[in-house]
């Protein structure tokens, strides 16, 4: 199991170290530092041995996280615990950075000695924590409290407190989708697929049964059978992973996805489909080398989806050869910059509705060079953000009951949004 | 921003300040104490030494601010081992803690304890811990059942004596989820350090507690549960099903690691079902989404499930065989990443997607990341290989990676070329000229070794091949080792192709190597040619020119042994290394080796011995020496940084790791790796090393039996045949050891052989059950009968056989000792003898001497007997002891003999009177062998 944890900061000066095993010495600390953190070359490997040694690591901004053992420890549960820790750090104090982790230092050990036990991960979901690690000293609670506490803490449903109450019981569902492409310079689509996520926000009393019904093929061709349900409208799911909270025997049986909600915001679900995915833009690019100082690059965008609808944060990025010396664009539609330090023309567009089509061309001059191997010709990214979700996916129902208290489905007021984002969309050129 | 103070970058702690926190951890005012203990935390952490204020914090802990006392029991548990006395004085405040009314201050007071290790407090820990364990809070209970494992490693002893092992198993039925999830975890960690212990008891009972509460813990005690599943060997494939179909639910939790450990039970248990089941096959469909899924989490984590998917599209390439596009790599992915999706995109490539796969490589190929970019070059090599449709198109995308002139680029072509080669001679034979023109701009030793092979191999298209050898060998002694191996045999096989022309060249080279250089393989290998060059140029060409074993179509496959054990570690740092533990974990946890269950056959008793965690002792060493052995060849491929010989030590090594078995085998397979070309594992080209298995002697409990070569490796594909002959209770064994030394798996192995002088024919097919992978070694006894058909050979003992496996039919002979056909019941009665004698004609007698035997004729008679040569009577005429002997062959032949031995003389006389008198001479050499032995 994890013998110990250590935080640096960028210039690797020990923050947090957390030693929870004999094997591990102080040393430990040194090792990193040394072999990883002032290592010349790029990081090879996010897991490193040194002298029989274990190193997990991972960076959020210029913060170093390390897992260390020397055992053979489950290699998923190392990293995946490292994330949840910079989950909840994120959650009591916000942003992981080196000040806010000296500010909050005794909190940190605190943490650390609750969700981490011999190196053994303990609950470490952020509502339950939050009920009993304050930084206020838990002078007040009476019996009852404490008692509640512990069996939230080790109880079958974990992540929520009894006794929630709401004036008004309401709920928001974010279909957030991100979609991914790999496209040839000639178009074909060489790979793409979507990961949605399903984030739940709830404010809801008691402890409310809910169930989530969404567009899934296999759903709607079952009923479908029944007479009812439209296929046309349906999405194949590749595969879907649910925040703990869904019972999973219930949806492998049933597929159905019922739960109790943790209150407030949570990630519902994680999905991921290939098929008949609606691309919102296509790329189409041309180049061509003018001789060895020059290159023309034209690049047209076409929105495809419904005319009604917006798309926002358009931004085209084309990269430029590093021995790029000047640059003149002309583009039909918002704004185009050569940006020296990226290497890449960044072209922004606000909005832009369904079934448009926009154009920039570049005159890129070359400064002339030695160097024998030819421009690697990197892919033209494109972000964005559209209405609605490229997959496909609707959400059908969300049925909330709460048996104890008096409030039905019908009180509860629901919303839903929709919102797709470009992952990696890529096209080669 | 008050706390950035404590941070101020002091080397240590300067009188001053001590005495300053000490003032302020002894004031009255709870606040300023606790601001004190913050600052003494904060030095802490950034390694300064604060032992010295130890008494003074300890005075703290009685507090009521729960916030403190967990500053406090910090500051004990880095402390308190260095200064043990003193800690003492905190066991008060540990013991009345685990009585407080708040089970959060029990729990707390309980884990401190266990993380303080000194004897003493140890001690004081024990009931405590007892009654926590049995608590009315979960809370507790859940610390408590951790704590057990934590005194267990300071104490396993105490653990032991205190009882403390039946309450952690009694919480395994605990009601509360997380209790159970923490007691399993502690168990599975107890039981590591007791291999046969079987402590985790794991039965269908035991089992079905865990799968209900695998589906209301934590994802973390899912975690727990599932590894600890995956310990457990079902006893039928119908309890494998309906633990697997209870367990697929756990591939759709978010969590990667839940998954990961899921998928390792399900990969397990998979080995238990029948294939045919239907079961099975919808199985196999439900494992591929979620590995695919677990490719969108983040970096790290994305790394760890694909270099399980490695080991996984290894073991059942079927799961992911659709699934190669989600293994394209993306212009942003971090280059760890990037190289492990390339390195599983060539091993699902095929016939059905090489187009797109080719179209990914010839892309990457122009990144930017040397190692990528030169991994990548080398997929395009090896997807030629593995796809014979593909190759044409493989070797021109090839052809314009040359042309970019990029240096690193050519160099990695130019050394998978060489395989293209190899594979499919005689095809691609017109890029030489190309190639050659990108001689000089070759600077790392693996491409200029590899364009050396090319010359040589083709030195007969290549016109100015003289010359273009010559140009390397000027600077001879500044090339590294690979390549100065490469040029001498590239030169020899240039003088053997046109002798007239390269005769200095040769002598130049072999002068160089033998005489100038002190490098021994070198210098051997100069020797070596030498000798058989200047005695048997006919035999030179034979070994130098010999017809290359094919090479095999998947390369870097992990040998089957350590992929099954690795498979058992799925989602564990082993998996991410590819080494099983006793590799990287030091002591005695993980040095078991973990296996896959068999498929269960109608008996149930397989699985008695399911001894939970503890599965039998590993089933063989191969696995270490296969990693060993990796290790060595990388040493040795690798571009070395100073050009020294390589180390000489290899072999010893080697011999000092194994001495029996195949030890001597593996030896000879490490001095290979010397001579990457001439000898990549399965190809046997090196004839000094030839030469050593000759002399491999293998002992065993019944003497020493010289082994012979039958059937070198480089005649056969790799496959290496020797053997020797018993007679064992009547029956004639061939005792055969066929050792693979190919690098593709052999199975199906069959044995024949032609019609031979006394009707040998195998009595039962050849037991070569399991496929022989590369560099394995198998014993097999195949037991012989007298009754096949009969065709005189000569010489008469001469026996040719037919081998054949999965790749061809190979041919040799041997000659077994005539001794083997010397039945049990050859004693003749001496009234017989005498009138037999008589009745053979003098014609037929033949008389021999044997030397320098030093045996009283006693102790012959004796030795004879053992070899089933009886003796009927001893006369003693003159000083001179003469035996009179039967011998009867299998066929029903008698032969009688007369044995001289006269005392003082050395010198034995043997007269053989037999009605075919063929058998004289063999009969005589089995005396000779007999006595002398």
């Amino acid at each position: 199991m994890i013998g110990g944890l250590f935080i640096y900061n960028h210039k690797g000066e020990v923050l947090i170290s957390r030693v929870y095993r004999d094997d591990i010495g102080r040393n430990a600390v040194d090792a990193f530092r040394v072999n990883v953190i002032h290592a010349r070359q790029q990081v090879r490997s996010p897991v490193t041995n040194i002298a029989r040694t274990s190193f997990f690591h991972v960076k959020r901004s210029n913060i170093w996280l390390a897992a260390v053992t020397k055992q053979n420890v489950n290699a998923a549960m190392v990293f995946e615990f490292l994330y949840k820790m910079c989950d909840v750090m994120t959650a009591y104090f916000g942003k992981i950075s080196e000040e806010n982790i000296k500010n909050n230092f005794v909190l940190i050990y605190e943490l650390l000695d609750e969700i981490l036990d011999f190196g053994y991960p303990q609950n470490s979901e952020t509502g339950a924590l939050k009920t009993f690690i304050t930084q206020t000293g838990i002078k007040s609670q009476s019996k009852e409290e404490q008692s509640q506490i512990t069996s939230q803490v080790t109880g079958q449903i974990g992540w929520r407190r009894e006794g929630i109450k709401y004036r008004r019981n309401e709920l928001f569902l974010d279909v957030l989708e991100s979609v991914n492409l790999l496209m040839s310079p000639q178009g074909q689509v060489l790979s793409a697929h979507v990961s949605g996520r399903v984030v739940m926000k709830s404010y809801l009393s008691g402890m409310p049964e809910c169930k989530f019904g969404m567009n899934d093929k296999i759903v709607i061709d079952k009923q479908g059978k029944g007479g009812e349900g439209a296929t046309g409208q349906s999405i194949a799911i590749d595969d879907c992973t649910f925040h703990q909270c869904v019972r999973l025997s219930k949806f492998d049986a049933e597929r159905s996805i019922s739960f109790i909600p943790p209150d407030g915001e949570c990630e519902l679900m994680r999905y991921r489909t290939t098929k008949d995915i609606i691309l919102p833009f296509r790329v189409i690019p041309l180049v061509r080398e003018v001789g060895r100082t020059k290159l023309e690059v034209k690049v047209v965008i076409k929105s495809n989806f419904k005319p009604s609808l917006l798309a926002q944060k358009i931004e085209v990025r084309i990269p430029t050869p590093l021995n790029t010396s000047g640059v003149q664009v002309i583009c039909m539609k918002g704004k185009a910059k050569y940006k020296a330090s990226e290497n890449a023309i960044v072209w922004k567009i606000k909005r832009m509705a369904g079934m448009k089509e926009s154009q920039i061309s570049a005159e890129i001059e070359l400064l002339p060079t030695n160097d024998k191997k030819k421009w690697a010709r990197p892919p033209i990214s494109m972000n964005f953000e559209v209405p609605f979700a490229p997959s496909g996916l609707k959400v059908r129902y969300l049925k909330v009951f709460e048996p104890k208290l008096n409030y039905s489905d019908h009180d509860v007021i629901k919303w839903v949004r929709y919102i797709g984002r470009s992952g990696i969309y890529e096209t080669r050129c | 921003k008050v706390l950035l103070k404590y941070f101020t970058p002091l080397p240590t702690c300067t009188v001053g300040e001590i005495f300053e926190l000490k003032a302020e951890l002894n004031s009255d005012k709870k606040e300023k104490k606790k601001e004190a203990v913050k600052k003494v935390i904060a030095s802490m952490t950034v390694g300064k030494d604060v032992s010295a204020l130890f008494p003074d914090v300890v005075n703290c802990m009685q507090t009521d601010n729960l916030e403190l006392k967990k500053l406090v029991y910090l500051y004990l548990m880095n402390y308190a081992k260095s200064q043990p006395d003193m800690a003492i004085m905190a066991v008060n405040t540990f013991v009345k803690d685990c009585e407080d009314a708040n089970p959060l201050i029990r729990a707390l007071a309980v884990r401190t304890m266990g993380c303080i290790r000194v004897d003493k407090i140890t001690e004081y820990l024990c009931e405590p811990l007892r009654k926590c364990l049995k608590d009315e809070d979960p809370y507790v209970r859940k610390t408590a059942a951790v704590c057990v494992a934590k005194l267990h490693d300071i104490n396993a002893q105490l653990v032991e004596d205190q009882g403390f092992l039946d309450t952690l198993k009694d919480l395994i039925s605990d009601s509360n989820p997380m209790v159970v999830a923490n007691a399993v975890a502690a168990l599975s960690e107890i039981a590591e350090s007791h291999p046969n212990s079987n402590l985790l008891d794991l039965n269908p009972q035991s089992i079905n507690k865990l799968l209900t509460a695998l589906n209301e813990c934590t994802e973390w005690g899912q975690i727990f549960i599932l590894d600890c599943l995956a310990n457990y060997t079902p006893r039928d494939d119908r309890e494998s099903q309906s633990i697997c179909e209870r367990v697929t639910p756990r591939l759709s939790h978010a969590n990667s690691a839940v998954v990961l450990s899921a998928v390792k039970v399900l990969m397990k248990f998979m080995e238990m079902l029948p294939k045919d089941l239907d079961y099975y096959s919808t199985l196999l469909k439900k494992l591929a989404p979620p590995l695919v899924t677990l490719l969108s989490a983040e970096p790290e984590l994305q790394y760890v499930a694909l270099r399980n998917i490695n080991l996984i599209v290894q073991k059942r390439p079927e799961i992911l065989k659709h699934e190669m596009k989600v293994f394209f790599v993306k212009y942003n992915d971090p280059i760890y990443v990037k190289l492990e999706k390339l390195d599983i995109m060539i091993r699902l490539a095929s016939q059905a997607n090489i187009a797109q796969v080719l179209a990914e490589l010839k892309e990457y190929a122009t990144e930017v990341d040397v190692d990528f970019v030169r991994k990548a070059v080398r997929a395009i090599g090896r997807c030629a290989i593995k796809v014979e449709q593909s190759a044409e198109r493989c070797v021109s995308t090839l052809l314009d990676l040359i042309q970019t002139k990029v240096n690193y680029v050519v160099q990695e072509a130019i050394v998978v070329i060489k395989d293209i080669f190899r594979k499919y001679p005689n095809k691609y034979e017109s890029v030489i000229a190309t190639l050659c023109e990108n001689l000089d701009s070759l600077d790392e030793p693996e491409a200029r070794a590899a364009m050396i092979w090319i010359v040589g191999e083709y030195a007969e298209r290549i016109d100015n091949a003289d010359e273009l050898l010559e140009s390397f060998l000027e600077g001879f002694h500044d090339e590294s080792t690979q390549v100065q191996l490469q040029l001498l045999t590239a030169i020899v096989k240039l003088f053997l192709k046109k002798p007239t022309e390269t005769q200095e060249l040769v002598q130049q080279v072999l002068s160089l190597a033998t005489q100038d250089s002190d490098n021994p393989d070198l210098r051997d290998r100069g020797y070596i040619y030498w000798r058989l060059l200047s005695t048997d140029p006919v035999a030179a060409k034979e070994v130098v020119l010999a017809e290359k074993p094919l090479i095999s179509e998947e390369t870097d496959l992990i040998e089957p042994t350590l992929l099954e054990e690795l498979i058992c570690h799925i989602g564990t740092l082993a998996s991410v290394y590819h080494k099983p533990p006793s590799a990287f974990v030091e002591g005695s946890r993980g040095v078991m080796h973990k296996r896959l269950p068999a498929q269960s056959t109608e008996s149930p008793d397989v699985g008695t011995a399911a001894g939970g965690s503890a599965p039998e002792a590993a089933p063989s060493i191969i696995p270490s020496q296969g990693d060993l052995l990796g290790d060595l060849l990388n040493l040795d491929m690798a571009p070395p940084t100073t050009s020294g010989p390589p180390p000489p030590t290899t072999g010893m090594q080697m011999g000092g790791m194994d001495l029996l078995g195949g030890g001597l085998d593996s030896l000879v397979g490490i001095s290979h790796s010397v001579d990457p070309y001439a000898a990549t594992p399965g190809q046997l080209v090196n004839p000094f090393w030839v030469k050593w298995s000759l002399q491999t002697v293998i002992r065993r409990s019944d003497g020493v039996l010289c082994l012979q070569v039958w059937l070198p490796a480089m005649k056969a594909k790799g496959l290496e045949i020797s053997g020797t002959f018993a007679r064992r209770a009547g029956v004639i064994q061939m005792e055969l050891i066929l050792t693979n030394k190919a690098m593709s798996v052999m199975t199906d192995f069959a044995i024949q052989f032609n019609r031979n002088s006394f009707g040998l024919a195998p009595a039962g097919p050849l037991q070569v059950l399991t496929p022989l992978g590369p560099n394995q070694t198998i014993e097999v006894s195949l037991p012989l009968s007298t009754v096949g058909p009969v065709m005189k050979m000569d010489p008469l003992n001469n026996l040719q056989v037919a081998v054949k496996n999965n790749i061809d039919v190979f041919y040799f002979s041997c000659q077994y000792p005539i001794s083997m056909l010397f039945v049990e019941d050859g004693k003749m009665e001496r009234q017989v003898f005498l009138a037999t004698w008589k009745d053979i004609p003098n014609d037929n007698e033949s008389q021999f001497q044997i030397k320098d035997c030093h045996l009283n004729s006693d102790a012959a008679s004796s030795k004879l007997q053992g070899s089933n040569i009886f003796t009927i009577a001893k006369r003693t005429v003159e000083g001179q002891d003469m035996l009179y002997m039967s011998i009867k062959l299998s066929n029903g032949i008698w032969v009688l003999a007369e044995l001289r031995v006269q005392a003082g003389n050395s010198n034995y006389t043997i007269s053989l009177k037999c009605r075919a008198p063929e058998v004289s001479q063999c009969v005589f050499q089995c005396y000779e062998a007999v006595l002398k032995n």
